[in-house]
Parts: structure tokens; sequence; C-alpha cells
């Protein structure tokens, strides 16, 4: 009797439960919540950054649907493509590398993860430099000296200025930058799964490598691969570093503007901040719409 | 031949994992330019820095970058010390701090059960979907409106709620078998004693990661000394390097700035390797069977 109202206790009503979770919903609420929801309340004004937000209602995103022009032709599409591409893109290719590297032995598995994870951490210093020189639009650069002497190209091509080549690049750059903090959830996921399974699944006949991953990591691993494919959402839709660090803000001829480069160009340039907030807020609602849609197709049962 | 089965973190290296290597080194390699870039770029002279056409590879490689940017640290006002304090002081708070409580809201989340708990959950996850551009100014406005601008405060407490180390750490925990979570109860264990003595062991690996993930996020931040402090002798490294680079914009800042970044960025690498390297097979060496 005893052991069931233990239970029973732990199952409705537990308030040392509020105890765990208050410091950090305390700070959460003050550092995080408190501002979000100021942001979002901004987008229903006229604010400049300096002069007290003036009350617009809904103008900000009536104008968003109908009258910005660049949004709906460059941002949209540009943002759409690029999430496509690296969203999934990114997360297969994580899971692909986590995978292989879970089959090594410590020291190479540390070094290789640690360098696939290296362009996560050095982001804003390499992209600038790194990918600058590699596409510099004369002959001197990498690229354009290799595809010169390759004979595929006669004339040096202007990479990042080009309307066409630039997002196709900013894509590529996506994702060779996309194995972040998924990737690494993905790697501890496999290492964290119980050896057991493994030594069932092969007296069961599993066969191979592959069968043991649809049938056994896979499925033993639902709360990793949900969090990375929902970091993998996030980062493909509110990236846009990599846009303006390669090609400024913005983009030529709205090139690669993604989203974000456009909530930077009316925050910090025209500094229309409730313009820039309303943005967000919609940005905000199309990360969460797919962020659904993945966790219902890894729902914990 | 049979299949063996469980080639999952072997403990010997055997043939079949040259396989692997091969498969996986032309994208090592290829991921890896940025972190062989930092160093070569670091150690080039001048001539080499401004080179025309650019050079990936340093040739004649030397310490002038780093003596010129501790030259310019003595002659500064505040000597250099006083800021990796201020940043040692404030990352390893926030790191431990973010850890101690994402692992416990986590522990709530999954394995306790208490009214608003899934609002609570939609609400970070949501928080962590806002492009955080878009609430820069609402942040400060909150941070002023506490008056903790020009205190240590002002850069521990906005970083220490992380929503994607809390999510991270929560699906971790979801994983924790609810047999063994309640065979602790039964034999009389308390809430605390769950969670410190059975969850916090069995997500070792989830930690690690969130602390790699903290600590990068602390200790490239510029946002607190920004905006938030605006007494010098406060200000962390990051902002302190950054300064000593951008103040000499010349043909020098270049150098200096490349040799900063170097600094900045070998933390990042010895904290990345000595975590990594403990993830193991948690669950292995927990009896959970």
């Amino acid at each position: 009797m005893k052991r069931k109202n233990l239970i029973r206790k732990r199952e409705y009503s537990n308030h040392s439960a509020y105890a765990f979770i208050f410091p950090y919903a305390l700070l959460f609420a003050v550092f995080i919540l408190i501002p979000v929801v100021m942001a979002i309340g901004l987008s229903f004004t006229n604010f400049n950054a300096i002069q007290r937000p003036k009350l617009v209602g809904f103008l900000n995103y009536i104008n968003l649907l109908t009258s910005d022009d660049i949004f709906m032709q460059y941002v949209l599409p540009n943002t759409v493509a690029y999430a496509l591409i690296v969203g999934p893109g990114g997360y297969v290719l994580s899971f692909l590398l986590a995978w292989a590297l879970s089959q090594l032995t410590k020291i190479p598995r540390t070094i290789f993860a640690l360098i696939l994870y290296s362009p996560s951490m050095t982001s804003g210093v390499a992209m600038t430099v790194l990918w600058k020189v590699m596409f510099s639009g004369d002959q001197t650069g990498y690229i354009n000296s290799w595809l010169m002497s390759l004979g595929v190209i006669t004339e040096p091509i202007i990479w990042l200025v080009n309307t066409k080549y630039l997002l196709p690049i900013v894509i590529m750059v996506g994702l060779w930058s996309s194995m972040g903090v998924g990737f690494l959830a993905i790697l501890a996921g496999i290492l964290n799964t119980d050896e057991t399974l493994y030594e069932a699944a092969a007296i069961d006949g599993v066969k191979n490598r592959f069968q043991e991953m649809i049938y056994i990591t896979i499925p033993s691993m639902k709360p990793q691969m949900l969090f990375a494919a929902v970091m993998s959402i996030v980062n493909a839709f509110q990236n846009g570093g990599i846009s303006s660090q390669l090609a400024g803000n913005p983009t030529p001829g709205y090139a690669a503007q993604l989203i974000v480069n456009h909530i930077e160009d009316y925050g910090f340039i025209r500094y229309e901040m409730g313009y820039a907030a309303a943005v967000s807020v919609v940005l905000l609602g199309i990360v969460y719409i797919f962020s659904h849609i993945s966790k219902k197709l890894f729902q914990e049962d | 031949m049979a299949y063996k089965g469980n080639r999952i973190n072997p403990k010997r290296f055997e043939k079949g994992q040259i396989k692997i290597i091969l498969a996986v080194l032309p994208l090592v390699l290829f991921m890896g330019l940025p972190i062989v870039f930092i160093f070569n770029h670091a150690f080039k002279p001048m001539d080499e820095l401004f080179a025309f056409p650019p050079k990936f590879f340093v040739t004649r490689p030397t310490f002038d970058n780093f003596t010129k940017l501790f030259k310019a640290a003595r002659t500064a006002g505040i000597p250099m010390s006083r800021y990796v304090f201020n940043s040692s002081v404030v990352t390893v708070t926030v790191v431990f701090s973010s850890i101690v409580l994402s692992t416990a809201a986590g522990f709530a989340l999954s394995k306790l059960k208490f009214k608003g708990k899934i609002t609570l959950m939609n609400i970070n996850q949501a928080a962590l979907m806002f492009v955080p551009v878009a609430v820069m100014i609402p942040r400060y406005l909150t941070v002023n409106a506490l008056g903790l601008t020009n205190t240590y405060f002002a850069h521990i407490l906005p970083l220490i709620p992380l929503p994607v180390a809390l999510f991270l750490v929560k699906q971790f925990i979801d994983q924790v078998p609810d047999s063994l979570i309640d065979a602790a109860y039964i034999d009389g264990a308390s809430d605390f004693k769950v969670y410190a003595k059975i969850v916090i062991p069995l997500i070792k690996p989830a930690i690690a990661t969130a602390a790699i993930l903290v600590f990068q996020q602390v200790w490239v931040n510029m946002e607190t000394s920004n905006y938030y402090v605006s007494d010098e002798g406060l200000k962390t490294l990051t902002f302190y390097m950054n300064t000593l680079a951008n103040a000499n914009n010349n043909v020098a800042g270049q150098g200096m700035a490349a040799a900063a970044s170097l600094i900045m960025f070998v933390p990042n690498l010895i904290l990345f390797i000595i975590l990594q390297s403990s993830i193991m097979n948690t669950m292995a060496h927990s009896g959970i069977k």
C-alpha cells in the first residue's frame, strides 16, 4: 500500500518538481521570455529605437504580406531553398557522420569529431577570411585559379557578386558548417545506446551494419534524433551570418538575402524595429510549423 | 560468416575501421580547413598576411603577431590579467550554473509530473526558435530595468538560461528507463537523490555536449560587454581582444587580430577534446540491462 502511495504521489502532484524547475524558469522568464514577448509587442508598433514606439496594429504584418516586394520576390524563395537543402541535407550528413564516427576507437573519433564540429566553433573568424579568399573574384582566388588551370573556365568568375552563384555558394558553406550541436547529440546518443540490444539483434538475425542502424540505432535514440531535427530546422531558417559575411547586407541583387538578413536590414540598418520584429514573428511561425512536423515524425510513444 | 553485431564504440582498432576512416577522411580534410587556417594565419609575418595572391599556409612562421599583441596590451591602461580574470569568472560561473539549472529543470520536465509541464516545455522550445537579433533591444531594457548594468551579474545571469541546453538535456533524460527511477523511489529515494545519484551519472554525455555549447556561447559573447557594461575594468577578454585588434586598425592590427583569434580559439579546442573523449557508453557502465 505504501508503495502505491509513493508512486501515485509522484504521478499527480509533485511539489518538489517546482523546486527543480523554478531556478531555470525564473532566469528564463526574465532574460528570454519577457524580451521575446516585448519583441512580439514591438511588432505591432512603429519603433525607430530612439522615440517611443507608436502603436500601429497589424500594419507591419499587412505591409509584409502585401507590399514588401523584396521579401516576396527574393527573401522568401531564397530562405525556402536554403532551408530545404541545408536543413535535411545537414541532418542526414550529421547522422551519417556521427554513425560512422561511433564505429571508430576513441582517439580517432575525438579528433574527427573535433574537426567536423570546428566550422561551428570558428564560424565568424573562418567564414570571413577563409571563404572570401577561396572565392575571391580575380584569378588569384583559389577556386578561380584551380578552375582556370583545369581549363574549366577561361575568365575568372566574380563569385560573390554574381547573382547566379551567390546562393549556391551560401548553401554550400551552410552545409559545410551544419555539423553543429545536433551532430554532437546524435554522436553521444549512438554511443549511449544499450550494447545488449546489439547482441540480441545479432542473435535475432540482423545481418549487417545497415540493418543494425535501421532497426536498433535509430529507434533507440529517438529523443536525440528529434533534438537534432529541430536544431537543423532552427539553424536552417535562422542562419543569415553566412550571406552577410560573404557578400554584405543587403547581398548583391538580393541574390542570397535570407529572412534573418532581412530582419537585420530593417532592424539595424534602417532602424525600423517594429517591422523587423514583425518579420521575426513570421519567422518564428514558419520554424514552429516545421518543427511541429518533425515532432510528429519522431513522436515518442 | 555470421554477423557479430555491436560495432559501436569499439575498444580496439580493427581492419574494418579503415574503410570508415577512408570514407570520412575527404570531408574531414575539407571541414578541417578553418582550424588549419587559424593556426597558420596567426604565425604569418606581415608580408605573408597581405600576400597577393593570398596564402593559405605560412611559409616563414614567426611570433611577431603575438609579441605585438602583448606589447599593445602592456601599454594599455588596464592590465590584460584583469580581462583574463573577468572572462574566467564569468565563463566558469555560467557554464556551471547553466548545467546545474538545465539538468534540474530537464529532470522535472522529463520524469516528474506537475501542472503546466507540457506548456513549459513548449514555451522553452518556442523561445529557442525566436531569432536572437530581434530580442537584443528588449533584452537590454530588461537588464537595465533590473539595475544589473556594470556588474558581473550582467555578464552572468542573462546567459545562464539556454533553451537549447535544456532541450538537449531533457531529451537524454527521456532515455533513462522509468523502471530504474521507479525502483529507486520504491527503495525510498527522494527526488533529489534520484536526480543526483541516478539521472546525472546516466546523462554525462548530454552534460558534456551541453557544456561545450554553453562554453562557446559565453566565451565569445560580446553582447554583454558591448551593451550591459560600460566600465572598462569589467569587460571580458573577447571584447578586449577585439578592441586591441580594431583600435590598431592598420597593417599591424591585422596580425594582432590573427594572433588574438588563435588565443581565443585554443580554450574551445582544449575543452572539446577533454569533454568529447570523456563521452563513453555510460549505459554500459551503469548496470541498466
